[in-house]
Formats: C-alpha cells, structure tokens, sequence
C-alpha cells in the first residue's frame, strides 16, 4: 500500500477503540504497586487457541486493554500478570511454574477461561496434568469458553484499578 | 579568574537543568510517542504518564536475579543510566556554554554513547541465555556501523565552523541561521537522524514492541532484567532517544537555545526544547506506523547508505568552504 493510500486509511477509519465502559470495582486483594501500571505475560499451556483470539482481540483497538495500563510483554521477568489460558498439560506443567517463578513479586496469576480454571471440555483427557490452580497459586479467574474480550479487560482493570 | 568561575557557575546551571529537563520529558516523550502510534491505528493508548507509572512501579518492584548472574547485572543499569546523564549534562540542548576543562567535544559525545551501548551488550551477556547474547551481538554490530556515521555526519558540521564542540557548532548555526540549509548542514542531519534511529533502536532498525526473540535487538538485551535493574535500563535507553532526538533538532532547528546565562534565556531555551522535542517524536512515531523492520542483514545497507550521505556530506563541505 502507497503511503499516501495508508495516510487515507488511518484517516478514514479514525478511532475504533470503544468508549470505556464504567471503572470494576476494585478488588481488595490485589497489590497496591501495581495501580495503573500491569505488565502482563501470557502462558499458553495447552490452550485450543480460542481463548488467544479473545485475548489477542483485548489488545486489540476496539477494546484497547493498553488505555487501563495493561500491556503484554516478552519476558516474565517485565511482568507483574501472569495470564494463562488453556489446561496445564504434561509438557507445560514445568515451564508454566518456572514462568511464575520468574516472576517478580508482587505477581498477581490469572487463570483466563473455562480450561484454565477447571479443565472445562478437556477434563479428563490424556494430556491433561491438571487445571493452573493445581499447578501454581491463582488470584485471579475469568470463566467463559472462550470469555469475552471485555471479561479478559474487565480482569486487567480490577488488577491496576484504572 | 573571576571570568572563568562565572563559565564554570552558568556552565554547571546549563549541566544540571539539561538534566532535570530531560528526566523528566524522556518518560513523557515514550509515553507521546506510544500515544501517537496508538491513535494512528484507531486505538486510544495508555496516556503520555503511562511510562512514568511503568518506571514508579518498576522501582518498588523486587528486582528478580537469573540463577548464576554476576554484579554486573546491578552495575550495568547503572552504569547506563550514569553514561545517559553525562550525555544530557554535555550535549548543547538549552545553553551553548561548556565547561572550559570539559567540553562537548564530538569524540567525548561519542565515546559516552558507546560506553552506555557497551554496558548494556555486557548486561544482555551476563545472564547467559541465548538470547541475550544473540542481543547484545546484534547491538554491537549495529552500533559499530553507527558509529562512524555519527562521527562523520557531525564532523562534516564542524568543518565550517573550524571546531568540534558540539557547542562551537551549535552557536555558529544561530549565528548564521542560512548555513542549517547548505547542502553539507542537510545531507549531514539526514545521516545522523538514520544514526540515531539505528543507535536508539526503533523502526526500520529494531522494534521496541516487538514479542518475537528472534527479531530483538534492545529487548533480547533486557529480557533477563527485573525490577530497579530494568526501570534503571529503560531510564537510561530513553535518555538516550531524548538526547539524540534532543541534539539532531537542535541541529536543525537552532533557535531558541541560549548563548548565555539569563532566566528568560533559559525559559524560551526550556519551552523550545519541549517543542522541539514534542514535534521530533511526533514525527518519529507518525514515520514509524508506516515502516516495517528490516532485516537485519539488510541493516548493514541502511548503515552503509547513512555512512555515503555523511561522507559526501564531508566532501561537499571542503568543495563549499573553500569555493
């Protein structure tokens, strides 16, 4: 695309971001140092893909989870979030608790749907080690198969308050 | 005597709010620059004090050590952010009086910049990962065809003026306003901004959001850091942006720095600074949202392109001198 034919395109389509919906109200738990500013790392461990849609979609500009100080980053030594989605199968069981561990204190873990909180559909399969509450501690659980974008926000702004 | 302790006192003044200046406005020019990008693609963004709020949590953060990692992994941010300063202490962004005993020279400017680029390559190496050594072999390339671009691009501005204080040069661009558009002043700036780009790690060169590893430069570096010791490693990266962008539109856009010291002098030189600084990155980022990374094996063509502007930016500049 021409850079002209870009410039275009940015103005034409203008803001997508929806306008915010009322503040959650805070949670009592969460760690005060994390108050506007939450990095998160996202942990696959076995996930079918779909809960990635819905998070990938979070980020994303019509819900844009970067305007309440959320943002994914690469290492879990940057964050503050765990998020994991899927089962813990056998091959992630290690590396999802080596990535908590990695994690510098105060971490807040968030189990994101129905599979990371209780197996959900997969309960029971071959290659399930368990759900992330039987792996690592969890603080945090949106259910849903997969949860809506705005759930997955919602978890974030009860995390940094915004 | 007294002349020289008066240099010295206004000398120190420049220094210090040089300083102050820019730790404060760097976290806000990341925080612009994010802002920029976000509203270009429809978002809204996290606000231009997201970065502070980053930085203040990152500070009362544990900081977290890999399992076998020396003291560098504390001394190296430090060290970074120490070089930074230096850098915003030296570099003629509000007032063009140098300290008699130290002054800005070009090869002081650039050496502290490669003291700060060397103790962030030792940072990435330290913890032993992969990728952090893949980082910092990265950086060091990149650095290396840096270098000498900014080091010609900047002689070739000091060849009219007969000095290589970044001051000297400074002063003789608001003294004759029409030399910032010689063709030597143009192809110069043009070279040192694809540099600075490079040096300070953004798009074409590298991208600072990037999630993949193998495409990391600066973050394949800091992937291992936690805590005080990445709050201290972005502090000092985004300094760095903050000078580099600092002094190219200082070279381009003189006006408003002071020669002396006076308070309304050193409020216009404070409030250009921040215009300057405020268009610069928004020009950078707006850039930005339409480039893409290069591969780095095709960074070394940039490189070389930047390193031919500065060169015929120093021939040009004999050719205009003497005719």
């Amino acid at each position: 695309m021409s850079l002209l034919g870009l410039a275009r395109l940015i103005g034409r389509t203008g803001r997508v971001a929806e306008l915010a919906p009322p503040a959650p109200e805070p949670l009592s738990g969460m760690p005060r140092v994390l108050r506007g500013s939450a990095q998160v790392r996202h942990v696959d461990a076995g996930s079918c893909n779909g809960c990635e849609i819905e998070l990938g979609a979070a980020f994303g500009p019509v819900y844009d989870a970067e305007r309440y100080g959320a943002r994914l980053v690469a290492s879990p030594r940057h964050a503050d979030v765990v998020l994991v989605t899927g089962v813990v199968t056998h091959n992630m069981l290690e590396p999802l608790r080596r990535t908590v561990e990695a994690t510098p204190r105060p971490r807040v873990v968030l189990a994101v749907g129905d599979c990371a909180r209780n197996c959900g559909r997969f309960a029971g399969a071959y290659g399930v080690a368990g759900s992330a509450s039987d792996a690592v501690d969890v603080d945090l659980e949106v259910p849903g198969c997969p949860p809506e974008p705005s759930a997955i926000v919602e978890a974030l702004r009860q995390v940094t308050g915004k | 005597m007294n002349g020289s302790v008066g240099v010295n006192v206004s000398a120190a003044t420049f220094a210090t709010s040089q300083v102050l200046v820019l730790v404060v406005l760097s976290p806000l020019l990341i925080g612009l620059m994010r802002t920029v990008r976000a509203r270009l693609e429809g978002r809204v963004g996290g606000g231009v004090l997201q970065p502070w709020r980053d930085l203040r949590k990152l500070l009362l953060k544990e900081p977290l050590q890999a399992q076998g990692r020396s003291w560098w992994a504390m001394a190296g941010p430090v060290l970074l952010v120490s070089s930074s300063l230096a850098l915003c202490a030296l570099t003629p962004l509000l007032g063009t009086v140098t300290f008699p005993s130290l002054p800005d020279d070009l090869f002081v400017v650039v050496s502290i910049l490669l003291l700060g680029s060397v103790a962030l390559a030792l940072v990435g190496l330290d913890a032993g990962t992969a990728f952090g050594g893949m980082g910092s072999s990265r950086h060091m390339m990149i650095s290396a065809l840096v270098e000498p671009t900014v080091l010609l691009s900047v002689y070739a501005l000091s060849i009219p003026v007969g000095s290589s204080v970044l001051s000297r040069i400074v002063e003789a661009r608001l003294d004759d306003p029409a030399s910032v558009l010689s063709p030597v002043s143009l192809l110069a700036l043009l070279a040192l901004t694809i540099a600075v780009v490079a040096e300070t790690g953004r798009l074409p060169v590298d991208n600072p959001a990037t999630h993949l590893e193998l495409t990391m430069v600066h973050e394949a570096m800091v992937l291992e850091s936690s805590g005080r010791d990445l709050a201290w490693l972005e502090v000092g990266s985004w300094l760095r942006l903050g000078v580099l962008l600092g002094l190219v539109s200082t070279l381009l856009v003189p006006w408003g720095v002071a020669t002396d010291l006076t308070a309304a002098g050193m409020l216009v030189a404070v409030l250009a600074l921040v215009a300057k600084l405020a268009v610069a990155a928004t020009a950078l980022a707006t850039v930005e949202v339409a480039l893409a990374k290069v591969r780095l094996f095709r960074v070394p063509e940039l490189m070389a392109g930047s390193f031919v502007l500065a060169f015929l930016a120093v021939t040009a500049s004999y050719l205009v001198v003497q005719g």
